[in-house]
């Protein structure tokens, strides 16, 4: 029964260093595709194409830190795409068509995304689905009522004052606010995944599930709680992408859970669970958003830049699992 | 006992050599010496037991002779020619069948397909099915096994999945046939196949090693008895020349070490506050009506077999599994759903599976002591990593635990270290009762004496505690009360003044006659 066991003392001080390894590699291989593209480019450098960048993580980045906390359960949520659309589309209905004050509009758009969480949770933890049916489920009903909703038609904001400038604006001079929030929004989920209760406990359900329970956790309350927090940050990339297009597109959405899900996963954090950094997210929505826009900076057409995508993620991953096959 | 058995084995038991011979093993796993030059033979024609304690080296004895592990030392032969499997599936092809504790069945394929696993019949590369069920019910005819080859394995009973095992370990053309208590899901006519089956295996060419707790099982199939205890060899005796009394003082031995808990308070502690009451626990698997009363700073035994039932009473009192019946806490009942709710009510589970139910494996030090304490360690919802950090080194001195700091991953650390880390947490939870389940399973002897010294001053601080453990000797040293189950019941609530190992083994060997439920649960 006893089997493990590398020396105690060696194995330890190697675990710090390990640590930021996995931040530097992410960060090198985000540093080696900026460099080769300024390299092949001379558009690239420039402060706007930057500045697209950036808007472009925006989006995707803010789904990626709410996947973050499902990915460190152990979990997948594969509905924050079509969540997003129709935490978008309900941002419209209560600004557009009803016409209620900015603030109400927008915090009903977070609360339509809690809500979202708060299903997914209530069926993983109580009706104890495995995550990926019951957020597949969701992704399909999110998709539909988006549709149903909107009467398959954008819903368009030109009337809601000021609600472009959620994006669009710049609090801070050359930055535009949606970047802006993407930053906040990923220190506010960096200090809840290292600092609060919340995702403490979320590592621990995702390293022994079983373990924590014993250990007198409410695993079952807490996993709701956990979709309940990466359903916020779904109802915050739904009001941003909204703000950003100025309009709710109840078509968009389908795919864009798989590109959160990449930025995760580049970023470092397990598939098993209990691994999970927001910085390494951060780096690995930045990754994805550099690779496209280099690439189509480089007249490279769409298809093919899937492809690198794809090439991309299995060599993050393999290169993650080889750094974790040396620490067993 | 059996007069027509014990006239076939005078013929097989003359002075042949060995069919199967170890000799002089040794094998430690790190920090724990598992054997320590160890021996065994086993005849030609012999049905061989052996017997110990829970620790004593069996299952690793067992494990060298499969090839599942190298010794470290010593030599081993078949038939006198060296023997070194590099794995089962070599052991296999050379004639060792082993039929595991646990079974490795899968539950998806059909019978005849688990026992022909990764030797199915072929043609053109396609799997022949008829032949392959042609083939399991020529087996079973054989074997005199009522089992249909074509049913999946999940549709069967305990006992039925056993009796595949059994069937598939006969499947190879087996010379020696070694069994770890084969019968722990068998009811009695089960049990009477098993040995009808057993006997027919046995001829002049092969034998069989029977491992087991029973002892009326061992005294009925064996010829011999090779007693193991604490990974030595104690000796080998003669089945007919033996009392099972005799059998069990070999296995426990040291039974003078320590005795009783040194503690003068002890004694009284029955007297003492009523802190935890069980009454008529049940579930629907295994316990029956399960009563029992813990005392402040008293620490409770629960001693019994393997299956008896103790983990499932700590899983039931946590709200782990669903049982019925009543538990009160300091005299006022209480609505135990999930673990979190026991730990609420002060109560604390630390199980026989560290690396399953104990540890979060690859965190650190610090998160795996604060994971039961972490609520009251927040400030504005901010968890105080300094102010946790301080009390884990404190816990790290207190118990000393070996390890370079507290933010050392906890695989790496020691199984004694580990389980002190477990210990740990509930420390710092302050539980008032604690239960501990097997809590030096795995360990060296040195932290079992801290783990021991442990728990004695705490319940001296007015703990509660209950020891869940499968070592007598343990029991004995720690618990004031010892209450001792059988199949699910308790048979025995004794002052540990009153008990002595023979006693308790008796009691936990009280089989009633239904013995068929342990067959409709699910396998452990």
């Amino acid at each position: 029964m006893t089997t493990q066991s590398t020396t105690p003392a060696r194995a330890g001080s190697r675990f710090g260093n390990r640590q930021q390894l996995q931040q530097i590699l992410a960060f090198a291989g985000l540093v080696v595709i900026f460099a080769f593209f300024s390299v092949a480019s001379p558009y690239f450098l420039d402060w706007a194409n930057v500045k697209g960048i950036l808007l472009a993580t925006a989006v995707t980045g803010i789904m990626a830190l709410g996947a973050t906390f499902v990915i460190a359960t152990g979990g997948i949520d594969l509905s924050v795409g079509t969540g997003m659309t129709l935490c978008s589309v309900m941002t419209g209905v209560f600004l557009a068509n009803l016409g209620l004050p900015l603030v109400v509009g927008v915090l009903g758009g977070l609360a339509i995304g809690a809500l979202i969480g708060l299903l997914n949770g209530l069926n993983v933890a109580f009706l104890r689905l495995p995550p990926f049916i019951a957020t597949l489920a969701m992704m399909m009903v999110a998709q539909g009522l988006s549709l149903v909703i909107s009467g398959t038609k954008p819903i368009y904001f030109s009337d809601v004052a000021g609600f472009d400038q959620l994006a669009a604006g710049e609090l801070v001079p050359g930055l535009p606010n949606a970047v802006l929030i993407f930053f906040v929004a990923a220190v506010l989920a960096g200090v809840t995944l290292s600092k609060t209760l919340t995702g403490r406990y979320a590592l621990s359900i995702g390293s022994n599930e079983e373990a924590t329970a014993i250990s007198g956790v409410d695993v079952r309350r807490w996993k709701v709680v956990i979709y309940v927090v990466a359903g916020l940050f779904t109802g915050l990339a739904g009001v941003v992408m909204a703000s950003r297009l100025n309009s709710a597109q109840p078509g968009l959405g389908l795919g864009y859970e798989l590109e959160a899900i990449a930025a995760v996963v580049i970023g470092g954090t397990s598939l098993r669970g209990g691994k999970a950094t927001i910085l390494g997210t951060v780096i690995g929505a930045l990754i994805m958003a550099t690779l496209t826009n280099g690439l189509r900076i480089m007249s490279i057409p769409q298809e093919w830049q899937k492809v690198a995508v794809g090439i991309v993620i299995v060599l993050a991953v393999y290169a993650d699992m080889l750094r974790r096959g040396k620490e067993a | 006992m059996n007069a027509t058995n014990t006239d076939a084995r005078e013929h097989h038991v003359p002075q042949s050599p060995a069919l199967l011979s170890a000799t002089g093993i040794s094998k430690s796993f790190p920090g724990v010496l598992a054997l320590d030059d160890v021996h065994l033979d086993l005849r030609h024609g012999e049905v061989l037991a052996l017997v110990g304690e829970n620790g004593a080296g069996k299952s690793t004895l067992l494990k060298l002779l499969s090839g599942l592990h190298q010794p470290d030392a010593g030599t081993m032969a078949l038939d006198g020619a060296p023997l070194r499997p590099a794995g089962p599936r070599q052991a296999n092809e050379l004639g060792i069948s082993v039929i595991h504790q646990e079974f490795h069945l899968m539950p998806d394929l059909t019978v005849a397909q688990n026992i022909f696993i990764g030797r199915e019949p072929r043609r053109a590369g396609l799997i022949q099915d008829d032949e392959l069920e042609r083939r399991a019910a020529a087996l079973f005819e054989r074997l005199g096994i009522p089992l249909d080859p074509r049913q999946p394995v999940s549709h069967l009973s305990v006992a039925g999945q056993q009796m595949v095992e059994i069937a598939k370990a006969l499947s190879f053309d087996a010379r020696v046939l070694i069994m770890d208590e084969p019968t722990a899901a068998l009811t009695e006519t089960e049990v009477a196949t098993l040995f009808r089956i057993v006997r027919d295996f046995v001829s002049p060419r092969t034998g069989v090693i029977y491992v087991s707790h029973r002892m009326d099982e061992v005294k009925e199939i064996s010829d011999r008895i090779t007693v193991l205890r604490d990974g030595r060899y104690v000796d080998t005796l003669s089945t007919d020349r033996t009392e099972t009394r005799e059998v069990i003082a070999a296995m426990v031995g040291r039974q003078l070490e320590t005795g009783v808990r040194p503690d003068p308070a002890s004694s009284d502690a029955a007297e003492r506050e009523v802190v935890l009451a069980v009454r008529g626990l049940s579930t629907r698997k295994l316990l029956k009506d399960v009563s029992f009363d813990l005392h402040r700073g008293e620490i409770l035994g629960f001693a019994g077999l393997m299956g008896a039932g103790r983990t499932e009473v700590a899983r039931a009192i946590i709200g782990a599994d669903r049982s019925t019946g009543v538990v009160e806490v300091k005299g006022r009942a209480v609505t135990v759903r999930n673990p979190a709710d026991a730990v609420r009510h002060g109560i604390g589970y630390l199980s026989e599976d560290r690396r399953r139910y104990g540890l979060l494996l690859d965190q650190d030090l610090v998160r795996n002591v604060m994971l039961s304490s972490l609520p009251g360690m927040t400030r504005a919802g901010f968890v105080r990593d300094a102010e946790g950090r301080r009390v884990v080194a404190g816990m790290v001195d207190r118990l000393a635990i070996r390890t370079p700091s507290v933010n050392q991953t906890a695989k790496n650390l020691s199984g004694g270290n580990q389980q002190k880390v477990v210990l740990a947490k509930w420390l710092v939870r302050d539980c008032d009762v604690l239960i501990v389940d097997e809590p030096t399973r795995g360990i060296d002897v040195g932290a079992k004496d801290e783990i021991y010294g442990l728990l004695t001053s705490l319940a001296a601080q007015g703990k509660s505690i209950i020891v869940i453990s499968s070592e007598l000797p343990e029991v004995l040293r720690l618990a004031d009360r010892i209450v001792v189950m059988c199949e699910g019941r308790v048979t025995s609530t004794l002052a540990n003044a009153d008990a002595t190992q023979h006693q308790i083994m008796d009691l936990a060997t009280r089989f009633g006659g239904d013995r068929s439920l342990v067959t409709t649960g699910d396998p452990e």
